[in-house]
């Protein structure tokens, strides 16, 4: 990958020291040692993880093993970086974002039609539309993810699909460079992602591009949507891109030549007022 | 067994514009009538506050629960379907006012070519400029026995617009002025000035001004809010049937409408319908509700199935392309909405800002408004821009060539975010023989009845003209001075994508009952009693969105079905050897 990769690696050290939120990595990656250094990091910054997460407590309601959360935090941090725009995926909380949607109804498919059988080539179905761009296509194309939308059709649910596909990150990472997914220098982490997105893993019971689609969509989600769900810590998200949130409407402002900039609210201050 | 309960006049399945119509109509004339809504019961106060974008964009909250009933698709007739499993891949509305609620309000006409597409295509450029296996028809009602359908449907919409310049005659102007102009679609309308088109303002659904429409109800003025496409409105400015038709209905008294009533079939005997079975969602328990009239304006899918699932009506069949239950299915999909997008490096639009109808369009290269002896498709398709005021998720697009994550696209998605502008061309969709829909051998629904099963595939004609529509639209964008403009692509194959809410056919009106299955009137050839609303009597799909022209044949439903009533017997006479493909 051509992005500096040794800045991008300090910036990430910083932030993940900054929120404590990425348990190993650092301290030989272990489970006892993320702990470790948890406990250690938390101490000093709890002044700042209570200014970023606006007095709210997170955990993870879904995601059991603190090691898949920290290769989820990796991979979406690599996917939305830290950069000199703006906070991250960890930063912005888009770790805990997913891992509450995965616990959602939308993470257990429940109105999805998931009634078999399900066809066994899934390199044929599964990905059928792999290339189709939702923003370049379609009566809604306005209103969509620009992510891809491949064919879903496995009997895994969204929240399967993502225990295994953490996973397999990390086997792949072991298998292509000896090192788990979290240890490994964000280039190589890059190279791992790229091998889901192109379809180059073999995951059992869905294809690996379907597993890297969700995972993108949600870190861009993660990173936009409403406070409300966990994401868009301190509107972080809307602010970067001057984005307002719910407001009442622009009957007044609607026909305004200027580029106007406000400070967003959210759906908790909209529906107070 | 099922309970059988009192029979009424008319009983109405589905509540989107379509039922909503003829309801309305229905019990202001007197005769009792009973509404069957699968959905829940919605009023306005639900969708007061809930502007959330991840709820109701990306998880689809307002669109039809999947889990019990779905369709399956596929592109050829030698395929095994597969089932359209996700919200993201199918949306379609559920609850009181059914899609007709969450859609976006941008109104239009058809054109008197679209209604008589066959004959006066022959007309002016000869036989063979209809290919073969092209199964386009004429709806066997023109123009101008629409309009005053049409124009009773604006006028309960309270839609908002200018009449297009170079549109078809009108009887009145629309009730409402034309909406605010933002400073994208005033470029947009400036620009194709210029250039020597006739832009005008999309009419809307979204309000200009507070209005009170002929039956009395009161509707807000739209404020812009851009939680308005997919979502309920906040201020009862958007016209949909929960602050028109179905208030209007309720209060005659002689109207009830039950949610949570998921009908399973149309009752069937002695060539009459005497009713319909339904199931309570809440409870389980089965109901036959007995009528004289039973209207189906449940949605094309709906609509097709449950004909099917009933026995009612000859299917068509596709080796021998012949009978007509399912025949012609059509519709706008992936490869409709195709245009470019322009990246403006020094110029930022309020684009959070908007409403659901917002925008600018032309018809110059709409229906038959240009010559098409030279192009190799048929008919055309309104250009349009619209401003939707799109939420942070939406707002990601970037210039080609930006990888799809990593630094550079958070880098340019963030610059791009109030930068970029969409031009495209709702081309119009016809119909083949291969196209149809069916009951599916495999896939069932919760109470083990058989799927709706879609066979649908793109043509030369969808593909040539979806790139003339590209062509166009990135003319207008390097016009209006964007720095960089990025062309969609022509898909090859249809992506088993069902978003947008435009399907129809199957259910079709023409003038031959050999080839059609309702007549002008929605009513069935065969069953006199039985009237099949909405979109799934499509013959084919005009260039242009189709929400007006499902309200017009609500009212034209509505005043058959009144006749009917009345008179009883068939309110059209079938002409024999029309058009087949
Ligand atoms: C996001 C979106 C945006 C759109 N924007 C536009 C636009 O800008 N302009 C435009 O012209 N069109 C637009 N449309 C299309 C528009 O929504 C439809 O054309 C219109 O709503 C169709 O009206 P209808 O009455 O035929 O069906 P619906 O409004 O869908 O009503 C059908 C009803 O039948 C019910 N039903 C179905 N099956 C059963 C059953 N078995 N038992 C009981 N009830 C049942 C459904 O729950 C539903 O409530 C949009 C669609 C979508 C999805
Ligand atoms: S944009 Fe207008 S019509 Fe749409 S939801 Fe907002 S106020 Fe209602």
């Amino acid at each position: 990958m051509t992005d500096k990769p040794k800045e991008t690696n300090e910036s990430r050290r910083q932030f993940i020291k900054n929120t404590g939120l990425v348990a190993g990595g650092l301290v030989g990656g272990t489970l006892f040692g993320g702990l470790l250094t948890n406990q250690f990091q938390k101490k000093p910054e709890i002044q700042d993880v209570k200014n970023i997460s606006g007095g709210l407590q997170e955990a993870r309601v879904f995601i059991n093993r603190a090691r898949d959360f920290d290769i989820l935090s990796a991979a979406t941090e690599r996917i939305f970086p830290k950069d000199d725009l703006g906070p991250g995926a960890i930063e912005l909380s888009v770790p805990y974002f997913i891992d509450k949607q995965l616990a959602s109804e939308w993470g257990t498919n429940a109105k999805e039609y998931m009634k078999g059988p399900f066809i066994s080539d899934i390199k044929e179905a599964g990905n059928h539309n792999v290339q189709r761009r939702q923003d370049s296509q379609g009566p809604n194309s306005g209103t969509q993810i620009p992510t891809p939308s491949p064919r879903y059709h496995t009997i895994l649910n969204r929240g399967e699909m993502f225990t295994l596909g953490l996973r397999k990150m990390d086997e792949v990472a072991q298998k292509e460079f000896g090192k788990g997914f979290v240890e490994l220098d964000p280039d190589k982490q890059d190279e791992v992602l790229h091998m889901f997105e192109e379809d180059k893993v073999e995951m059992k019971g869905v294809g690996s591009s379907n597993f890297f689609h969700l995972l993108l969509q949600t870190t861009i989600e993660g990173a936009y949507a409403d406070p409300v769900y966990g994401g868009n810590k301190d509107m972080m998200g809307w602010k970067m891109k001057e984005y307002p949130g719910p407001q009442m409407g622009y009957l007044d402002k609607i026909g305004e030549e200027k580029f106007i900039k406000m400070e967003p609210t959210n759906l908790r201050n909209y529906q107070g007022h | 067994m099922a309970v059988k309960l009192d029979k009424v006049d008319v009983v109405v399945v589905g509540t989107g514009w379509a039922g909503g119509v003829v309801s309305a109509e229905l019990s202001k004339a007197g005769y009792k009538v009973i509404a069957l809504e699968r959905g829940k019961n919605v009023i306005r106060a639900d969708y007061i506050g809930v502007k959330d974008e991840l709820r109701y964009t990306n998880r689809y909250e307002m669109m039809q629960n999947l889990a019990p009933e779905t369709i399956t698709s596929r592109n050829y007739l030698d395929e095994i379907a597969l089932p359209v499993r996700t919200r993201q891949e199918m949306m379609v509305g559920t609850d009181l006012g059914g899609g007709s609620v969450h859609w976006a309000g941008a109104t239009y006409r058809w054109k008197p070519y679209d209604f008589e597409i066959r004959s006066k295509t022959i007309e002016r450029y000869g036989k063979d400029k209809i290919p073969e296996g092209m199964a386009i028809q004429d709806w066997g009602i023109t123009y101008d026995e629409m309009e005053k359908y049409y124009d009773r449907w604006e006028k309960t919409a309270g839609t908002s617009g200018e009449p297009d310049p170079i549109g078809d005659k009108r009887s009145s102007d629309y009730p409402n002025p034309p909406m605010k102009e933002s400073p994208a679609v005033r470029l947009f309308k400036d620009t194709t000035k210029k250039m020597g088109y006739h832009p005008y303002q999309v009419a809307s659904g979204n309000l200009s001004k507070a209005y009170t429409n002929p039956d009395g109800e009161k509707m807000g003025q739209c404020m812009f809010c851009s939680f308005c496409t997919q979502y309920g409105c906040d201020f009862g400015a958007k016209s949909d049937p929960l602050v028109t038709v179905i208030p209007t209905a309720m209060k005659t008294g002689n109207f009830e409408v039950r949610t949570g009533a998921y009908v399973r079939r149309v009752l069937y005997s002695g060539g009459k319908a005497t009713g319909v079975l339904y199931v309570d969602t809440m409870t389980g328990e089965e109901f036959e509700q007995p009528a004289d009239v039973v209207v189906l304006a449940a949605f094309t899918f709906t609509n097709n199935r449950l004909l099917m699932l009933s026995n009612i009506g000859q299917p068509y069949n596709p080796n021998t392309r012949k009978g007509v239950i399912g025949r012609n299915f059509n519709g706008q999909f992936g490869i409709t909405f195709l245009g470019a997008r322009g990246y403006f490096k020094n110029k930022k639009f309020n684009y959070y800002m908007g409403a659901g109808a917002l925008g600018g369009t032309l018809s110059d290269f709409a229906g038959d408004n240009f010559d098409h002896s030279k192009l190799d498709f048929i008919n055309g398709g309104g250009i349009e821009l619209r401003q939707y005021g799109d939420g942070a998720i939406a707002t990601n697009h970037v210039p080609k060539g930006t990888p799809k994550w990593g630094p550079e696209f958070k880098k340019n998605s963030i610059f791009y975010a109030n930068r970029s502008l969409v031009v495209w061309y709702t081309s119009a969709t016809m119909s083949w023989w291969h196209n149809f829909t069916d009951l599916d051998p495999t896939y069932k629904d919760i109470y083990n009845d058989p799927l709706l099963r879609i066979t649908n595939r793109y043509t030369d004609q969808d593909r040539n003209i979806a790139k003339f529509g590209i062509e166009k639209s990135r003319e207008i964008m390097k016009a209006m001075g964007a720095d960089i403009i990025d062309e969609d692509e022509v898909p090859q194959e249809f992506d088993h994508v069902y978003s947008g809410g435009h399907y129809a056919g199957g259910v079709i009106m023409g003038a031959d009952p050999a080839t059609s299955a309702v007549n002008n009137y929605l009513q069935m050839w065969d069953v006199d009693n039985l009237f099949v609303v909405g979109g799934s009597a499509f013959p084919q799909f005009a260039g242009h969105h189709p929400t007006a022209t499902i309200g017009a044949l609500g009212y034209r439903a509505a005043e058959g079905i009144e006749h009917y009533l009345k008179n009883g017997g068939q309110l059209a006479k079938g002409k024999q050897g029309g058009t087949s493909a």
